[in-house]
């Protein structure tokens, strides 16, 4: 059986190959190298996870000796597999892959063999805290990849340092992480106090066993992991570094910032589920959150022009959903949301990283047009992935959005009704503005300029292998959790995941589930709300050629005018903490720096000076005033010293 | 000898001797007289070295006078040096003209 601890280890060896000799060893060393160390990962991973899937799926916890001990704390260096973390390993490991495959193609035109190592050695380093993130058995070792896939982004998306856009892009995301990770970190220590101890098994154990003792202490704790959950996965107010994030390669954007590491908040909430499920007003908290995310990221998404920030918005919003789905108690419906879209918008970015390349670096949609008869593979995956995304039967997202929405029918908060009428508005406006993207790129006539359309071309297999496998599983992704309309065990996913919701003493878990006719309703509901987008998107981008919107946006000039600038919400954090932060530091400098502690140095230097100045006309040269000083000082000395005696 | 003459005459001699040094190091103006006078205030403690040796018994005293002669002819020859260096330089060695050494 493979031991855990060698899957991340793995990467962390590619990382430390590619990094330090990289750039001596060529693209082709790095390239085999870099892929082969995601390819062995996800070998060892599904060699541990085939036996564990078969076997009893219970909960395996291996540790490899003590790793923190100082007074009370006490921290295991240890792995867990249990049905979550199995869950993101075995797609962690092969979305990875199958994006490091992509990279080859992608990143064969960067110019230096240094940066191409540079960015397989960063791509390795993010399997490897990712993989460390999903194992870890306590929350230490989980906030070590936790801030590993931070860094990794922030190295990945400032990739391009040398463009400024790039570099700050780096660095805002890099900031509003960390104002999530505070709020993490200060989980972590609440967590610690109250239960004197930081390993999941323990702390969960014990709010599961003995509820009425930590819940009142738990409304805080988890008010305060969901803050990190929020900076990592994007949500309102935190999600703002994500939109910018797309300054890095295509890749990095599909595997870090839509398929992977911004689905580790609501892993963590998942993980945490026993915890959060004692806080109701948290939970209800999350849902409005992730409701309210989801909602307003979508509005964004709808005029956007550059590909890759719409599908950016919408990662925020489908994020949005999972929170959702979390907060109204389907952590399990929320996991296989975390799992669909990981196939379908690694496939919708890497299609986009296609275009991406066919338009010589041109992102903007409104330059594109007709590229179906140039493009087909990449056409016939972005449009599987579009479906999926916007919730058609039979494609992956369609169970898992349908499976959220009848989970916030169904919840028993007075709101649910609310989170699923919103949720429902939501799924139509994915639909319509993922099919505009499609429209204006795929359909009609090419827009761009006549170099760009020479140009155009299908990418090499490399690209599109990954694609294809991609748009594969976004097809038949969801079909492990079928609705419970289909059989009291159609739900392979459900009844796998199950295990992680851990019964909490003295509170059973209501569930009655929806009578089926009602099931059907919502279904048939949600299937023609998202149709009806899909339809309203072809007629107006497809076929009307975007008159339509254009008459729309020129009736609401301002109201346009907002969401094209993203509500304002980035001018709101410039003039709420950016400037006056700026300002700040900028008094720090001017005045306490510069004006205070240098004024100081130069006063007592100035002094010295000036002491100096007057002083030196005692150097006269003439030997003579020498030796009466010398005189006079000499009996200055005797009389003292007489004197004395 | 030496022994013969009471400690005080000889102190009294030495401290003359060191006063007309000072006063010509201070007054004179030509380098040489002012080595002189250095010279001079030099003998005067080498004058009271004897005179405290001899009043008290010892051989020490002259010892180190004996020194005192043998680096006074090394200081005067490396002096005399300077001073004709600096005579080929400036032409003088009237230590008033002589002023480089100043702010």
């Amino acid at each position: 059986m493979t031991p855990l601890w060698l899957i991340p280890l793995i990467p962390l060896a590619g990382f430390a190959v590619n990094g330090l000799l990289g750039t001596r060893l060529g693209k082709s060393f790095v390239s085999v190298m870099g892929v082969g160390a995601a390819a062995l990962a996800t070998v060892a991973a599904y060699s541990r996870l085939i036996p564990y899937l078969s076997g009893g799926q219970g909960t395996f916890i291996e540790t490899y000796g003590s790793w923190i001990a100082v007074g009370d704390l006490s921290l295991d260096l240890a792995f867990r597999l249990d049905p979550l973390s199995a869950l993101m390993l075995s797609f962690v490991t092969f979305v990875g892959f199958l994006i490091h495959v992509y990279a080859i193609g992608y990143m064969r035109g960067e110019a230096t063999n240094a940066g191409y190592a540079r960015f397989f050695a960063y791509l390795n380093l993010f399997m490897f805290a990712m993989l460390v993130l999903v194992l870890a058995e306590n929350f230490v070792l989980m906030f070590v990849g936790w801030e590993g896939v931070g860094l990794c982004s922030y190295l990945l998306v400032g990739y391009y340092f040398d463009r400024e856009y790039a570099a700050a892009a780096g660095t805002k995301a890099f900031v509003v992480n960390r104002i999530g990770d505070y709020g993490f970190l200060l989980g972590m220590f609440g967590i610690f106090t109250a239960f004197g101890s930081l390993s999941f098994s323990e702390v969960f154990g014990k709010a599961a066993t003995d509820p009425g003792r930590y819940a009142p202490a738990l409304s805080l704790i988890c008010l305060c992991l969901f803050v990190g959950a929020m900076g990592k996965s994007a949500q309102v107010p935190l999600y703002v570094w994500l939109p910018d994030a797309m300054a890095g390669p295509t890749p990095v954007s599909a595997l870090i910032h839509a398929a992977t590491m911004v689905t580790a908040g609501v892993y963590m909430v998942a993980r945490c589920n026993v915890l959060f499920r004692l806080a109701p007003e948290v939970m209800l908290f999350v849902a409005c959150i992730g409701c309210f995310t989801a909602l307003f990221a979508a509005t964004i998404a709808i005029v956007q022009s550059d590909l890759k920030k719409v599908l950016a918005y919408s990662t925020i919003s489908q994020l949005g959903y999972m929170f959702l789905a979390c907060g109204v108690g389907a952590f399990t419906v929320g996991m296989f949301h975390v799992m669909t879209h990981a196939f379908f918008k690694a496939c919708l970015f890497l299609g986009a990283g296609c275009v991406m390349h066919a338009m010589h670096d041109d992102l903007n949609v409104h330059h594109m047009g007709g590229l179906k008869k140039k493009m087909p593979i990449t056409y016939m995956t972005f449009l599987i992935a579009t479906l999926a995304i916007s919730g058609i039967p039979p494609f992956a997202g369609f169970f898992s959005k349908d499976a959220i929405l009848s989970s916030a029918f169904e919840s028993h908060e007075p709101l649910g009704k609310v989170f699923w009428a919103i949720g429902l508005f939501t799924a139509g406006l994915t639909a319509l503005y993922m099919f505009r993207i499609v429209s204006l790129t795929f359909f009609g006539t090419f827009r761009g300029t006549s170099e760009q359309e020479h140009h155009l071309h299908e990418a090499p297999r490399s690209m599109t292998g990954p694609i294809i496998v991609l748009a594969i599983l976004a097809t038949v992704g969801g079909w492990v959790g079928l609705p419970a309309v289909f059989g009291e065990n159609a739900n392979l996913f459900a009844r796998f995941l199950s295990p992680i919701v851990t019964p909490i003493a003295g509170r059973e878990l209501a569930h009655e589930g929806l009578p089926h006719a009602v099931e059907w309703l919502l279904m048939a509901v949600s299937v023609a709300v998202a149709a009806s987008g899909l339809y309203l998107a072809w007629v107006w981008w497809g076929k009307g050629e975007g008159r339509v919107p254009a008459r729309l946006a020129a009736t609401y000039p301002r109201f346009y005018a907002l969401l094209v600038d993203k509500w304002r919400v980035d001018e709101l954090y410039a003039f709420l903490f950016v400037r006056p932060f700026e300002w700040l530091a900028r008094v720090l400098w001017k005045v306490v720096d510069v004006l205070i502690i240098d004024g100081i140095l130069n006063a007592t230097a100035f002094m010295v000076e000036l002491t100096g100045d007057f002083l030196r006309f005692l150097q006269t040269g003439n030997v003579r005033n020498y030796a009466l000083t010398f005189l006079l000082g000499l009996v200055a000395l005797l009389v003292f010293v007489i004197g004395a005696i | 000898m030496i022994g013969s003459i009471p400690l005080s005459d000889v102190l009294l001699a030495s401290g003359a001797l060191f006063s007309i040094g000072i006063a010509g190091v201070l007054l004179r103006r030509n380098a040489i007289q002012i080595f002189l006078s250095i010279e001079l205030m030099m003998n005067a403690a080498n004058l009271a070295l004897l005179g405290y040796g001899a009043a008290m018994g010892t051989h020490e005293g002259q010892i180190i006078v004996f020194f005192v002669i043998a680096i006074a002819a090394a200081e005067a020859s490396v002096g005399l040096a300077i001073f004709v260096a600096l005579f080929r330089h400036t032409e003088t060695i009237d230590v008033n003209k002589i002023r480089l050494l100043k702010w």
